[in-house]
């Protein structure tokens, strides 16, 4: 498939950075659109995942703004319910898997291997494959849009018998859109996985490792446990939509619950995956801005370890309308309400780091602040939503929007952009504009709010999801959303804005941007060079 | 250098063993779907009776108590039948053999197939109902305008727990494509040909007309 490059020569010793970014001492690296198509390096890929997050968080934003324009006003007034129910299923489709995942793997790929001492990840042009899925997966799936009847409609969690029996003709082209994200993933999961377990610098033992390396292998093992699950899922809707089969369909003898059952059996622990490595990163920037070493580190590992383990038993917690029979909906009841243990050792945790620390509030901490207080709200929701008999009141309202809007938006997105503005100094040699990324953060804290906060009451009220107008009792928060929505999207182009002038230029930033900084990746030069860590370096077991 | 081999050699190994993993839980999501039915069936939850005619047991009839068992039909937007039964509900005591007539009308002038998919309520009174002559073992035909009438013989087990006073027997009415392949080529076909037929169920789900089955039988 690619053309063969130069063999390249084993190095005897670290490169230091040119201007142009290339290093000598290797075969020069192809040019141009070859560059970027072929390279096999990490900080490449991981800004080759990062750009392409960004762009799919702004295609599905605007597909969210779609959404709100016509819920601004009771009433129809822009678009038609069925171009409707595309917005919010592919809203929902593109922010899952073509930006919150792929800006985790991409921080990933940037900083694992820098945070351990390698010099790449274990496989890397099996890496560079599973980034280029992406947007092969990502075109297919919004072209889908274009085809006649139109792209996928039946919200981001494509229930069956809605997703076989009554779905567009596009639906196949969804699936394999799917099934090739789906493969990314794996694939980069494995990597990470091999990377961190077998090329550690010397003495880094598992427990010595940052946090972010921390949460990122247990997320890439919850990714290989269920990604194939949602494959088999998939496949078999495929089956029913073309071979005839009837996994999903009662009138054959299969069962619409089953596919349910089958898709939350992925799809709880895939939303574990979108907040793990938030979880890491926040862990990684707070003891930074407070001057102060991570409170209780083997906790947050444990605690870790165990959000992930209960997250494979509660996936009928998004289920107790269906009929589940009694002692499933306590079990599932219980083993929900269990997660928010771990979860909360976490948060104490945070704050307890804060206490007593000597902080100071840049823009990574502003927002790994946030991610604290405003996460913890949303899961506050959850434990809400977790109560089954109050989950019959509500199920599928817009009380259910608001808890994941909650954590995933000040949460797993804040956490993102906190990890940018943190590590931007090191990848590009220049701090961030400080004054920008302020009025970044302090637009995004009121937009956010603006938004998904009267979400809890029209949920509250009554007001049902996935619909394209509504009772006129409803009209005040939907009013207050759609505004916030449009203000909370428009203060994303000043993160666009910062990101690009900081690649250009900006104060300079030392190998140790940060003051409290104390991992692996701050002993590099900023801008960190092509190839780093050629030779493992010495490493020092601080307090772990 | 070797650290260097031995990295690789565990990489290796490592990806080795994630991909059997894989591999493991794609067939593992295979594996639920009867995996599903025999946690159902050992645990009698979800209220799916066994598809087999149960034979009579002959024990004591437990006359101390009545059991109202309460019969409800469904029909289905894709078959043109009517399902009723001779009684919604009747009494009962553990352990005596009952039987009730459903009648099955086609109102339609051609011929179709059908099948009645029971579901019982509450499920802990699944394992506690023997079905010993029930139409929903089979599928249904009926012709253009014809009417049926067949007889369930049910029996409630005596050992039924004693929470239990009410039982409720749901059949719901499901078409039956006879050519099932062409079935879902015809709805992609007729989807793509007709934007506005699109999200119409009805027409999905209904029998398709006779020179396109006989294409189908051909196959």
């Amino acid at each position: 498939m690619a053309p063969k490059l130069p063999p390249q020569p084993p190095l005897q010793h670290s490169t230091t950075a040119v201007a142009d970014g290339q290093s000598h001492g290797h075969a020069a690296p192809p040019k141009g659109i070859f560059r970027w198509l072929l390279t096999t390096n990490h900080k490449e890929i991981g800004s080759l995942y990062l750009i392409f997050s960004l762009t799919m968080f702004f295609i599905g934003g605007i597909f969210a703004l779609v959404v709100r324009a016509e819920l601004f006003q009771p009433g129809l007034q822009l678009v038609e319910p069925e171009f409707f129910n595309q917005m919010t299923t592919m809203h929902g489709l593109i922010m899952v898997f073509g930006a919150v995942m792929p800006a985790f793997t991409g921080l990933a790929n940037w900083m694992i291997p820098l945070q351990i001492g390698a010099p790449d990840m274990a496989l890397p042009r099996l890496n560079n494959f599973s980034f280029w899925l992406l947007p092969v997966s990502f075109t297919l799936l919004l072209s889908t849009l274009l085809m006649p009847g139109g792209g996928p409609n039946f919200g981001w969690t494509f229930y069956a018998p809605l997703s076989t029996n009554f779905a567009p003709p596009s639906t196949t082209f969804f699936i394999l859109a799917l099934h090739i994200a789906g493969i990314s993933s794996i694939l980069g999961a494995i990597n990470i996985i091999a990377t961190i377990l077998n090329m550690r610098a010397p003495g880094m033992r598992l427990m010595d490792m940052p946090l972010f390396v921390w949460t990122w292998l247990i997320t890439a093992f919850l990714l290989i446990a269920v990604m194939p699950v949602l494959a088999g899922v998939i496949t078999m809707m495929l089956m029913d939509i073309n071979f005839g089969t009837s996994f999903f369909d009662a009138a054959g003898g299969g069962d619409p619950v089953l596919f349910q059952h089958l898709f939350w059996f992925f799809g709880h622990p895939e939303v574990y995956i979108m907040i793990l490595p938030a979880f890491g990163i926040v862990s990684a920037i707070i003891p930074t801005f407070a001057r102060k070493p991570l409170f209780g580190y083997a906790s947050m590992v444990y605690a870790t370890a165990a959000i992930a383990l209960l997250s494979f038993l509660v996936w009928a917690h998004h289920m107790f309308i269906v009929g589940l029979p009694l002692v499933a909906e306590l079990f599932f009841m219980y083993s929900t309400m269990l997660i928010a243990v771990p979860t909360g050792v976490k948060v104490f945790n945070w704050v307890t780091t804060l206490f007593r620390g000597s902080i100071s509030f840049e823009s990574p901490m502003l927002f790994a602040l946030a991610f604290v207080v405003l996460f913890t709200i949303g899961g506050f929701s959850g434990l809400m939503l977790a109560i089954a008999p109050a989950d019959f009141q509500y199920h599928d309202t817009y009380f259910v929007v608001a808890h994941f809007h909650y954590v995933l938006v000040p949460g797993a997105i804040f956490a993102i952009m906190a990890g940018v503005y943190y590590w931007l100094p090191k990848w590009t040699g220049h701090y961030p504009n400080e004054k920008l990324a302020q009025w970044h953060f302090w637009f995004s804290i009121i937009g956010v709010n603006l938004t998904f906060f009267p979400m809890h009451f029209a949920g509250l009220a009554g007001m049902p999801r996935r619909i394209p107008d509504y009772a006129l009792q409803f009209a005040d928060f939907n009013l207050l959303s759609s505004i916030g929505a449009f203000f909370f999207g428009a203060s994303q182009l000043l993160f666009v804005l910062g990101v690009i002038l900081c690649v250009r230029g900006g104060k300079k930033a030392p190998a140790k941007a940060w003051e409290g900084a104390e991992d692996l990746e701050w002993t590099v030069p900023s801008p960190a060079p092509l190839h780093t860590f050629e030779t493992p370096p010495v490493f020092h077991r601080t307090s772990h | 250098m070797d650290s260097q081999e031995q990295a690789k050699v565990g990489v290796r190994r490592t990806v080795i063993r994630t991909i059997a993993v894989l591999i493991g839980m794609f067939g593992f999501a295979f594996a639920l779907v009867p995996l599903y039915d025999v946690f159902c069936s050992i645990t009698g939850i979800n209220g799916k009776v066994d598809a087999t005619a149960k034979s009579v047991v002959h024990e004591e009839v437990d006359e101390s108590r009545y059991i109202n068992v309460q019969f409800i039909t469904r029909g289905s937007p894709g078959l043109p039948w009517q399902m009723s039964v001779e009684m919604r509900q009747m009494s009962v005591h553990p352990g005596q053999m009952a039987e009730v007539d459903f009648t099955f009308t086609n109102n339609s002038s051609s011929e179709s197939w059908g099948r009645a998919v029971p579901s019982v309520s509450p499920s802990t009174a699944t394992t506690h109902l023997r079905k010993i002559s029930c139409f929903c073992f089979q599928e249904q035909q009926l012709q253009g305008n014809e009417r049926l009438t067949i007889p369930l013989v049910f029996q409630l087990a005596r050992d039924l727990p004693d929470d239990i006073n009410t039982i409720t027997l749901v059949y719901t009415l499901y078409p039956i494509e006879h050519v099932i392949q062409n079935a879902a080529l015809d709805n992609t076909l007729k989807s793509s040909a007709n934007n506005e037929l699109v999200n119409d169920p009805i027409n999905n789900l209904s029998n398709t007309p006779k020179n396109n089955k006989a294409a189908g039988e051909a196959i």
